[in-house]
Formats: C-alpha cells, sequence, structure tokens
C-alpha cells in the first residue's frame, strides 16, 4: 500500500491521575482496511478511540489524516473529517425514535420524511432492517447496535470505529455484521475495530495493533497468527485455564416454575414462564444477549422484586414472597452486574459494603446495632482471601478498580457460604487474571456442593464453567442443555430465540447422553 | 349562581393563571434539558419586586417586565453556576434560590408596598373590548397575557418540531449520550436555566404590576411551587400546562369570587383550596405510572459531570 | 482552563472546613450588600457575629436568646437530615411546625381550666402526634402513589397556615380576648407553660429536646442498622433495595420523624417564647433549619453548631436592625447567601480543581 495513511497516530500520550491511558502508541490505518486494536480490559483502548473522535485530547503526540495534520477539538470535527463511530455503550436516546437518534448525530440531517426514506433504504442494502419510527427503547441490544450503524453510514464515513460491537451480538447477528463490515471495506471504507475476542479479529481483520497498559506491544496481520501468539501479547503471559473435577451433581436445591414478572420501567424486559431447576454441585450458565431480562431474572431470584411464594423454592421451602435478607438467611445469595450502585455502594468503605449483604449470615449486627469490630473483621478477610487490592478495608468502593471491587464482591458472597450463589455479568469489565480468579472461586463453590447460576453475555465464560446451559430471549428460558457438545451453532439458535426446537432438543440431548 | 357573573370569572382566571402559566412553561422546558430547579418561588418573587420598583420608578410597565425577566434570569444564572459548573445538588440549590430570593425580594422592596404602579396599555381599541361577551374575554387584557399564549405554542412548536428541540429533549433524556455525540450539554442547560429564569421573572413582575398592582412581601404565596406541579401535571407537554394554570386560575379566582360574595363556607377553607386541588391533581398524574414515567426526562436532576 | 476531577474518595478536610469557609465567603458578601445599603460592613459583622455574645451592653440580653432560637432550629434540622441523607425531601417543616403547635394547643385548652400536671406532657405527644400527621400526608401519597413528597409537603404549608389563621381567629380564640384574634397565654398558665428552665440561659424543654434529638440521631446514624440504611438508601438507592432495606417504610419513617421534631418545635414554642397561637405565630424556623441541616452537613454535631450559628445570625440581624438601621429582610437574605455559599464550595470535597493548560496537540 503506498501513499500517506488515512489516519497514522504518532506517539500519543495521554495520563489521568494515577494511571497513563495510553503511553506513546503509534501506529497507521490504510484507506480500505480493517485494522483491529486488541487488548484486554483496561489496556487504553477506549482513551485512544475518544481521543480519534475529539472526545478527549492527547497530552502530547500527534495524529494525521492522509498527511494533513488532525486534531480534532470536539466530535463534530472528526465527524465533519469524514470520521464516525458506533459506541461500546450505546449513544442512544430511548424516548426518541430511531428517525431521530440518527438525526442527532448528523451534521445537516435532511427533513424527517427524508431521513425516514434514507434510513430505509441504507439499513436494506445492508441488509440491517429498520424501522425508522420505533422507539429506541423498544428494540433489542442488535437492533440498537443497527441504529448506530446505519447514523455512521449516513455520513459516508471514510473511517468508521467500531468499539467492542459483537458484545451486544448472537453469533448469527456477528456473522450479519461481518458481511456488512466487509461490503464496506470492499467500498473503501477503513475500519478501526476495537476488540479482545481474537477469533473475531481472525476472521475479519487485515492489520493488528495490540495494546497493553497504555503501550503497542506488537503488531501482526491476525490471518497468519495464532490466537494463542495474540493472547500472550494482549495478556502478556499464558493464563492457567480454571481448573476443575467433574463434580457430582445432588439433589434439587433451587427451583424456579411458572415464574412471570411484569416490567418495573417502561422499557423494562417482563419476564415469561422461566422455570429452572439447579442441583446442588451444579453450575448452570445462563446465556443471552444484554436486556433480555438478565437484571429482572437477578431481582426475581434475589428477592428485590418478590413474586408468588411458590414460583421460587428453596430446598421445597417456597421463597418466592421472601425479600433479600429472608432468602439470604435460608442460603441464597445473589451479586448483580452493576458492581458501582447495586452491588455496592460506590461512597461506602469496604468495611460498610460488607455488612451490605452479609449482616444475615454473619451476625453482624445485635437487634439493630452493629458490631463494627466484626464486620471490620469480616470486610478484612474478604480482601485477603481473595486477594482484593486496595490500602485497606477504610477506602471507598468506587476507589477500587473494577476488577478487585468485583472481586470484593463476589468473595463477600461466597464467604458467607452459599447453599446457591446467583451472579450476573461476574467478569464483565474485569481484567483478565482477575476474572481467571473469580471463575476459580465460582468452581470451587460448586465443587464443595454448592448451586451456583452464572448469568452472563460472554458465551465463552460460560462454556468454560458451566456444566449446563440455558439461554434467556426476551424473558424466556430455552431448554437446558449439557455444555459438552454445544456447537457455537446451536448457542445461536438458542440465543436467538428458536423455542420451536424444542423436541429435537430433547432427542439431542438424550443422544448425546 | 351566587351572583358572579361568567364573563368576568373568565377575565379573572385568565388574569390570574398568566403568572403561574409563564413560569410553568420556563420550567418545563429547564426540566426538558433534564435541570430540575426548585428556585421558581424565589426567581418569581424576585422578578416581581424588581418589575414593580422599576415600573414605578420609570412609570413604564415595559420597562417594569424586562427588569423582572432581568432579574428572574440573573437569579437562576447562580443557580446553573452553581449547578452545571460547581455540581452542586440541583434539590439543595433550588431551596437556597427561594430562600435567597425570598429574603432578597424583601430587602429590595423596603419602602414600596402601598404604591401604585403605573396602569398598563391596552393593546386593543375600546370598541373591541366592548363587544358582548367576547369583548371582554378576548381583548382588553394586557399585552403580556397574549404573549404567554404565544410563548406555549412557540415552546410547543420548538420542542416538538425542530432540530434545537431535538437536542434539548436528547440533553434532557441522556446527557452522557448527547455529550458523546459532541452536544455542549453544559451551554443547553445554562441557556435553558436562563431562560426559565426569565420566564419566571417575567410571570412575578406581571403579578406585581398588572394583577395585584402592588408590592407585598412574600406575594407569590407559592405560586412558583404549584407551577413546578403544573410542569408534572403537564406531564412536561406545553399546551397541558396552559390548561393546568387556567384550571388553577379558575378555581382561585373562583374562590375570591365567593368569598366575595360572603358564600357561607369559612374563608380559610377557600382560601386553601388552590392548594388542595393542586395537590389532589398532582396525586392523580403521579399515579399513572406508566404515562408519567415515559414522558419525564430521563436525567432529570442526575448531575452531569463529563469524565475525560 | 479550570477543570473538576473527582476524588476517588470525599476529602474529609475539605467536608470539615467547606463550612467554615461557606461563613467566611458569606460574610464577605454580606458586607459588600450592607455597604450597599449604605452602612459599614464591618461594624454591620460585628454586630452581627460578634455583639450578641461579647458586648457587654447586650450580651445579658441576647445570649440567653440564641438557645431560643437555636432550640427548634436544631430539632427541626436533625429531622430534616435524615431525610436528607436518605433522599427523601420534606421541605414543609413549616407546617409540621404549625400543625404541631395546633394540636398540642388545642389538646391543652380543650382541657383549660384543669391544673393537672399531666396536662403539659398531653400537650407534647399532641404536638408530637399533630407534627407527625401532618407529614403522613406527603408520605402516604409518596408511598400508595409516587407523588413528589417536595411539593406536596410545601404546598401543605400553605394551607397549615390558613388552618393557624382560622384557629386564631376561631377555634382557639381567647374567648376573654374582646375579640382580638389569638389565644389565650398559654406560658402564664401553669398547666400549660414551657418555662426557663435555668434562669437567664433561655433552656427550656424544647431545647432540652434538641439536644436529646443530637445525642440520639448520633447514635442512630453510627451504630444502628436503620442509619446505615438511610444512608445507604441515600447513596445508592439500588443497592439498598439489594441489602433489604424497605424504601416505603424508610420514606414513612424519615418524614415521619421529621413532622414529629418539627410539631415538638412548634409545641414548645407555642408554649413558651411565643406563648399563644396567633396568625403570625410562625416565623420560618421550618425553612431556616433546611440552611441548619446543609451548614451541618447533616451530621448531628454539625447542625448543632450551625444551629447555634444560625441563631446568632437572628439575633445579630435583630441588633443590626436597632443598632443600624438594617432592614430585616436583609438578614434573611444574608442567609440565604449562606447556602449559597455552601452549595458552591462544596465541590472542594468531592472534587479536585485541576488548571489545565491544553495546548493543542
Amino acid at each position: 500500500m503506498s501513499g500517506p495513511a488515512l489516519l497514522s497516530i504518532d506517539g500519543i500520550t495521554k495520563a489521568y491521575p494515577g494511571v497513563v491511558a495510553n503511553d506513546d502508541v503509534s501506529f497507521a490505518i490504510q484507506p480500505g482496511e480493517v485494522h483491529a486494536l486488541l487488548g484486554e480490559n483496561g489496556a487504553g483502548k477506549s482513551t485512544l478511540v475518544k481521543m480519534i473522535y475529539g472526545l478527549v485530547r492527547p497530552d502530547s503526540g500527534s495524529m494525521a489524516m492522509n498527511g494533513a495534520p488532525y486534531a480534532p477539538a470536539e466530535p463534530r470535527a472528526a465527524r465533519a473529517l469524514g470520521v464516525a463511530m458506533v459506541f461500546q455503550h450505546f449513544s442512544l436516546f430511548e424516548a426518541l425514535n430511531v428517525a431521530e437518534n440518527i438525526s442527532l448525530g448528523m451534521e445537516n440531517p435532511p427533513r424527517q420524511r427524508d431521513l425516514a426514506k434514507r434510513i430505509t433504504d441504507v439499513s436494506e442494502a445492508y441488509g440491517l432492517p429498520l424501522d425508522p419510527f420505533r422507539l429506541v427503547g423498544d428494540l433489542s441490544a442488535g437492533e440498537r447496535q443497527r441504529v448506530e450503524i446505519v447514523r455512521c453510514l449516513l455520513q459516508d464515513p471514510k473511517l468508521l470505529v467500531m468499539d467492542e460491537p459483537t458484545s451486544v451480538l448472537t453469533p448469527q447477528e456477528v456473522e450479519i455484521l461481518f458481511r456488512t463490515l466487509r461490503t464496506l471495506r470492499d467500498e473503501g471504507t477503513s475500519i478501526l475495530y476495537i476488540s479482545h475476542k481474537l477469533e473475531e479479529i481472525r476472521a475479519l481483520c487485515d492489520e493488528a495493533t495490540i495494546l497493553r497498559l497504555g503501550k503497542v506491544v506488537g503488531n501482526c496481520d491476525p490471518r497468519e497468527t495464532s490466537a494463542a501468539e495474540m493472547a500472550e501479547m494482549m495478556v502478556g503471559k499464558s493464563l492457567a485455564a480454571p481448573a476443575r473435577d467433574s463434580a457430582e451433581m445432588g439433589k434439587v436445591v433451587l427451583k424456579v416454575s411458572g415464574l412471570s414478572v411484569d416490567p418495573a420501567t417502561p422499557f423494562g424486559t417482563p419476564l415469561r414462564h422461566i422455570g429452572i431447576e439447579l442441583h446442588a454441585g451444579e453450575v448452570l450458565g445462563i446465556g443471552g444477549v444484554a436486556g433480555n431480562g438478565q437484571d429482572e431474572l437477578l431481582a426475581a431470584l434475589s428477592g428485590e422484586t418478590p413474586t408468588a411464594p411458590g414460583s421460587v423454592t428453596l430446598n421445597h421451602e417456597p421463597i418466592g414472597n421472601m425479600g433479600p435478607n429472608a432468602r439470604r438467611a435460608l442460603g441464597l445469595l445473589c451479586a448483580p452486574e452493576e458492581r458501582l450502585g447495586h452491588a455496592a455502594a460506590p461512597d461506602m468503605s469496604l468495611v460498610e459494603n460488607a455488612l451490605l449483604t452479609a449482616r444475615m449470615r454473619k451476625g453482624l449486627d445485635r437487634s439493630g446495632f452493629i458490631d463494627w469490630q466484626a464486620t471490620r473483621a469480616f470486610a478484612t478477610e474478604v480482601i485477603e482471601t481473595y486477594d482484593v487490592r486496595t490500602p485497606g478495608p477504610d477506602n471507598a468502593a468506587r476507589a477500587l478498580s473494577g476488577g478487585n471491587l468485583q472481586k470484593f464482591v463476589i468473595g463477600r458472597e461466597i464467604m458467607q457460604d452459599p447453599k446457591v450463589l446467583v451472579v450476573n455479568q461476574p467478569t464483565w469489565g474485569v481484567d483478565a487474571s482477575a476474572a481467571a480468579a473469580i471463575r476459580q472461586a465460582i468452581l470451587d463453590l460448586a465443587q464443595n456442593g454448592a448451586g451456583v447460576i452464572v448469568i452472563s453475555q460472554d458465551l465463552d465464560e460460560l462454556l468454560e464453567v458451566a456444566d449446563s446451559f440455558t439461554a434467556l430471549n426476551e424473558g424466556r428460558l430455552s431448554n437446558v442443555r449439557a455444555t459438552g457438545g454445544l456447537t457455537m451453532e446451536t448457542i445461536g439458535l438458542m440465543l436467538g430465540g428458536a423455542h420451536d426446537m424444542h423436541e429435537p432438543d430433547k432427542e439431542a440431548l438424550h443422544a448425546e447422553a | 349562581m351566587f351572583g358572579i357573573d361568567p364573563i368576568t370569572l373568565i377575565v379573572a382566571l385568565v388574569t390570574v393563571s398568566t403568572p403561574v402559566l409563564l413560569a410553568a412553561v420556563g420550567e418545563l422546558v429547564v426540566e426538558k434539558t433534564g435541570v430540575l430547579n426548585l428556585g421558581v418561588e424565589g426567581m418569581m418573587i424576585t422578578g416581581a419586586v424588581m418589575g414593580f420598583v422599576v415600573a414605578v420608578d420609570t412609570g413604564s410597565p415595559t420597562l417594569g417586565f424586562l427588569a423582572g425577566m432581568a432579574s428572574g434570569a440573573a437569579l437562576a444564572l447562580i443557580f446553573g453556576l452553581l449547578t452545571q459548573l460547581l455540581l452542586s445538588n440541583q434539590v439543595a440549590t433550588g431551596l437556597a434560590l427561594t430562600l435567597f430570593g425570598l429574603g432578597l425580594s424583601a430587602l429590595l422592596g423596603v419602602g414600596y408596598p402601598g404604591l401604585t404602579p403605573p396602569a398598563v396599555a391596552d393593546p386593543f381599541p375600546d370598541a373591541l373590548s366592548d363587544l358582548p361577551v367576547v369583548g371582554p374575554i378576548l381583548f382588553g387584557h394586557s399585552l403580556v397575557i397574549y404573549l404567554s399564549v404565544l410563548l406555549v405554542a412557540v415552546v410547543w412548536y420548538v420542542l416538538g418540531h425542530t432540530r434545537a428541540g431535538l437536542i434539548i429533549r436528547a440533553v434532557g433524556e441522556n446527557h452522557d449520550a448527547a455529550h458523546a455525540l459532541g452536544y455542549k450539554v453544559i451551554r443547553i442547560r445554562l441557556m435553558a436555566i436562563l431562560f426559565g429564569g426569565a420566564c419566571a421573572g417575567l410571570g412575578g413582575a406581571f403579578l406585581s404590576v398588572v394583577r395585584v398592582q402592588n408590592w407585598v412581601e412574600g406575594m407569590t404565596a407559592g405560586a412558583g411551587w404549584i407551577a413546578l406541579a403544573l410542569v408534572v401535571f403537564a406531564s412536561w407537554k406545553p399546551w397541558r400546562a396552559l390548561l393546568g394554570a387556567y384550571l388553577f386560575g379558575g378555581v382561585t379566582a373562583l374562590q375570591l369570587r365567593l368569598q366575595a360574595a360572603g358564600v357561607d363556607v369559612p374563608v380559610e377553607i377557600l382560601s386553601m383550596s388552590p392548594y388542595v386541588v393542586t395537590i389532589i391533581v398532582l396525586v392523580i398524574m403521579s399515579s399513572d405510572r406508566s404515562r408519567a414515567a415515559l414522558n419525564a426526562p430521563a436525567a432529570l436532576g442526575k448531575v452531569f459531570h463529563a469524565t475525560g | 482552563m479550570l477543570r473538576l476531577e473527582k476524588r476517588p474518595a470525599p476529602s474529609r478536610g475539605w467536608t470539615m472546613a467547606t463550612p467554615v469557609l461557606a461563613v467566611v465567603l458569606t460574610m464577605i458578601a454580606g458586607g459588600l450588600m450592607f455597604a450597599a445599603l449604605g452602612k459599614s460592613p464591618v461594624e454591620a459583622i460585628r454586630i452581627i457575629f460578634w455583639d450578641p455574645l461579647f458586648n457587654t451592653q447586650f450580651a445579658s440580653y441576647a445570649r440567653p436568646q440564641i438557645l431560643v432560637k437555636a432550640g427548634p432550629l436544631i430539632l427541626i434540622a436533625i429531622g430534616l437530615s435524615l431525610g436528607f441523607r436518605a433522599g427523601v425531601w420534606n421541605i414543609g417543616a413549616e407546617g409540621q411546625y404549625i400543625m404541631g403547635a395546633l394540636a398540642g394547643a388545642a389538646f391543652g385548652l380543650a382541657l383549660y381550666p384543669s391544673e393537672s400536671p399531666l396536662i403539659f406532657p398531653g400537650m407534647v405527644i399532641a404536638g408530637a402526634l399533630g407534627g407527625w400527621a401532618w407529614a403522613m400526608i406527603p408520605a402516604i401519597l409518596k408511598t400508595r402513589f409516587r407523588t413528589n413528597e417536595i411539593l406536596v409537603s410545601l404546598l401543605l404549608v400553605y394551607v397549615a397556615e390558613k388552618l393557624l389563621a382560622s384557629a386564631a381567629t376561631g377555634l382557639l380564640r381567647n374567648p376573654e380576648g374582646r375579640g382580638f384574634p389569638g389565644s389565650r397565654q398559654l406560658n402564664r398558665l401553669d398547666a400549660m407553660d414551657n418555662p426557663e428552665l435555668i434562669a437567664n440561659t433561655g433552656m427550656h424543654w424544647g431545647v432540652v429536646t434538641a439536644f436529646i434529638a443530637v445525642i440520639m440521631a448520633y447514635v442512630l446514624l453510627n451504630k444502628h442498622l436503620l442509619g446505615y440504611q438511610i444512608k445507604l438508601a441515600g447513596q445508592a438507592p439500588r443497592a439498598a433495595r439489594f441489602a433489604g432495606v424497605n424504601p416505603s417504610r424508610l420514606i414513612v419513617l424519615c418524614l415521619g420523624t421529621s413532622g414529629a421534631l418539627a410539631g415538638l418545635a412548634g409545641l414548645f414554642e407555642v408554649t413558651g417564647p411565643a406563648g399563644q397561637i396567633s396568625i403570625d405565630f410562625n416565623v420560618g424556623y421550618g425553612f431556616t433549619a433546611i440552611i441548619v441541616a446543609f451548614l451541618g452537613r447533616l451530621h448531628p454535631i454539625g447542625i448543632l453548631l450551625a444551629g447555634l450559628l444560625m441563631a446568632l445570625t437572628y439575633i445579630g440581624g435583630e441588633l443590626a436592625q436597632m443598632m443600624l438601621q438594617i432592614p430585616a429582610p436583609a438578614i434573611q437574605a444574608f442567609q440565604g447567601m449562606l447556602l449559597f455559599f455552601l452549595l458552591a464550595v462544596d465541590v472542594l470535597s468531592n472534587y479536585r480543581i485541576r488548571i489545565n493548560t491544553e495546548g493543542v496537540a
């Protein structure tokens, strides 16, 4: 490839208090190339992308587009020069419709009616059907991503930046997305593709730049590099896969039957006829694309959303109408997805956060008066056992990194010796070594006879830890299948809500067994 | 009934409603950008005193109205700087604005109670006002009353049918997303806050210069709070704010007439009726969960701090 | 360009220092205001903050008055602070204060002329219940219909004021008062009097109750589960539900407690310093207590100090009115300014201010 690069990045550095997000980063994106930016959580990918899009300015270093200096002061300037971005956390407005959302991301949007026409045209041309007048709040995660992509396409971008685009898609939807991206590349659009998923990058990208702790640690052609080589560059050391012995499954500890819950918010997901049988020693993985009822299911299990008494039973005791603390007393513990604000109070110390869920089982109060000494001892124990990196138990929860806080949250529940543990997205936004530690802790817990439900959007994680697998789609659960022998295609169909597979499913299960 | 003439009642209704309507429309725009300013009462009363003082001193009601708007906006600016730039809690800051406004207005108005403001010119020829029935209802009001209705129409049009309105709604719905798209969240909110302050100030000035034609300490008597309640009642829709304001004005005007007519109901019961009616309406609106939640700006009252 | 950067944890030092800084800034801005009124700023500030305590001519009168004014402010602010911490915004304490006074006085006057020693305790209970009941209206509307408690509690102040006027001119009017509005002088009736307990200190049962409330709030917030739940609900509502806190119960509890304490403040005022139910019985303690609660950082000890300071500005303001002819409302504006400055400097405890010389890279 001769001629100037479409975008060249030269010695970019950006520091935040206590962390250098990008340290002397350089690489170049050629015209018509799908360029991967690979790195694990916290490697500095998002910061770099924000600088390219004009949301953050670098401390030093420079960028050039087609040879001319490129320093966008704001996203508008970046867009004017042909840079478009699909965000990891969608930059969408739930109460506005698709056309309004798209219009907001454009410099000179046409009239609403003309725009609607163009949306329909473009979305069909690229195989991403969209109704311009639907409220975004009513769309699935995959459809929302389409909105973002169509918004970008309408501006004829020269460079399309995609930040972790597949994390919310089913395998089938990923295929469609890749087809679209390849079409775009063939039309001459460059794509900067940010991900930590190696197989995807090998399937799609022409060139890869690997970041670790803010620095470029390597470049490669992903089509000719093995996933293992890239993984080692990305993580810096090879991580041991979690070990487990095939545990004996005991009797049913948690049973959910006919659980239906109406949504609490206008854009929430209803739960419909959920049925689960969890055995002692079993790890049940619940997959599903974001927004298909994961939060609602966790709330119904934790007791935040009470239901009919018999719809949830723990060791044959009906608990559906009990609150969180009554369930904890009986041994059902939960760790929600959102660490800051749900599993933990951001501004409270770790001691206070230990009290949050451990009061019942650890006996941390006497007739309402808190035993702070015992609480502190418990918090310290969690910190030491789970290697939570913090100056001390008096530090505020929000001062911890995502991985350390998650280790604290999971550790806090496991150290209460649960009979059943339900976790949602246990390793989301957590660095690789913390993620490995958390998965190992979950397996150890099951080994010791507890039933564990892992709700996750990370299929690799579920295949790694779960004995059995089911998928959540629009508030319904598919049939439970043993994890061994599941193909990506079957999983994809389950995630996509192919509920009509019932009968063949059972046969397949028998055939496997 | 009780010797109350329906035509004069309607005329009174419109006059009574206008200050609350102006304040409510201003606050509606502010809340649409995701900011909750509880200082409406403070901005209104400051507008009332400044409007009155300037109108009396210059002899020009128009200058009075402008002074009311300017002082309301000036107070709103304090709120805007504190909440948008110094990231203070909106509820607490709004309360502070109200407490400060009540004190400041009393201070500024020392020596003015009992003075008479200049008469406001009638924008239409007498012949029109003299028409039977429609004459007194449609004509013969202060220009500000027509302005208030026009304002409702403009706000409705801008919010629902223009790009500026779309941006305002977007900022109030999800400030982080709006920021990510490159919109100046703080600047947009500051402008809305200033607009809200000017509206409240104009409402206050209308109250002292036109409706009561006197300055009395604490004369807004909760009108600012009722304006806040109206925004909820209206589900953040301008025309429904107009309806709500006129409903409130109707109750107030009617109870005043009933008091004057010497109806056999204790005066206190009559005079508390506007507040009680407002509470009842609030309850009815808020008990309808789905609808209220859909229209409320999702980012209302939340602190915006752009990281990075 | 100045830029704010969130601290990993709130700065303890600034949390303590910001109220002091706010007071200093308010003195400066207030001085400017007094100068604009044509008064000597230094003299005005001295009269407000110094003379009530140390001027030989005034101190003997003014010192006891500080406790008299601080008592209701602290009592109300302690109740409000619990709600404010939990995210429950009762701003209608003024109405609950009125209703407490009305209920208590009505109980006592209904039994007039009985001299039973049980009358005063009965009035105290009636006062607390009156304030509690008035606060239960927004509490129930909030929990049953999700109606905004800020607006309801505030609007009920105006309703309470009308009821007060009605009672002062009707139901509770002194039958021997020759038709003037206002009830009997409660503080001249032995059975209903809330006397000064220690001569020349201003200490009365209301002040005692305020001190007890400070201690109990301190224990509640630091040692008791309920205090923990209040803080949790305010800081992270979702985490609170996860921890098993029932939000409705907390709303009822916070509004009820603050209503009862405001009602008590009203009762002790009407039986003591005010002496009778009259049309202008309420003087805005319920609103000023909001400033006291914030100035005290919603912390019981802070509220105690802030209440005393705010009482000082009341007394000092009266002195300034007398000595310098500074108009009475000036002091109200002064108090409002204090809250503004407090909110403005508050940013220092949660954020670091960085100066950026951000060049184009």
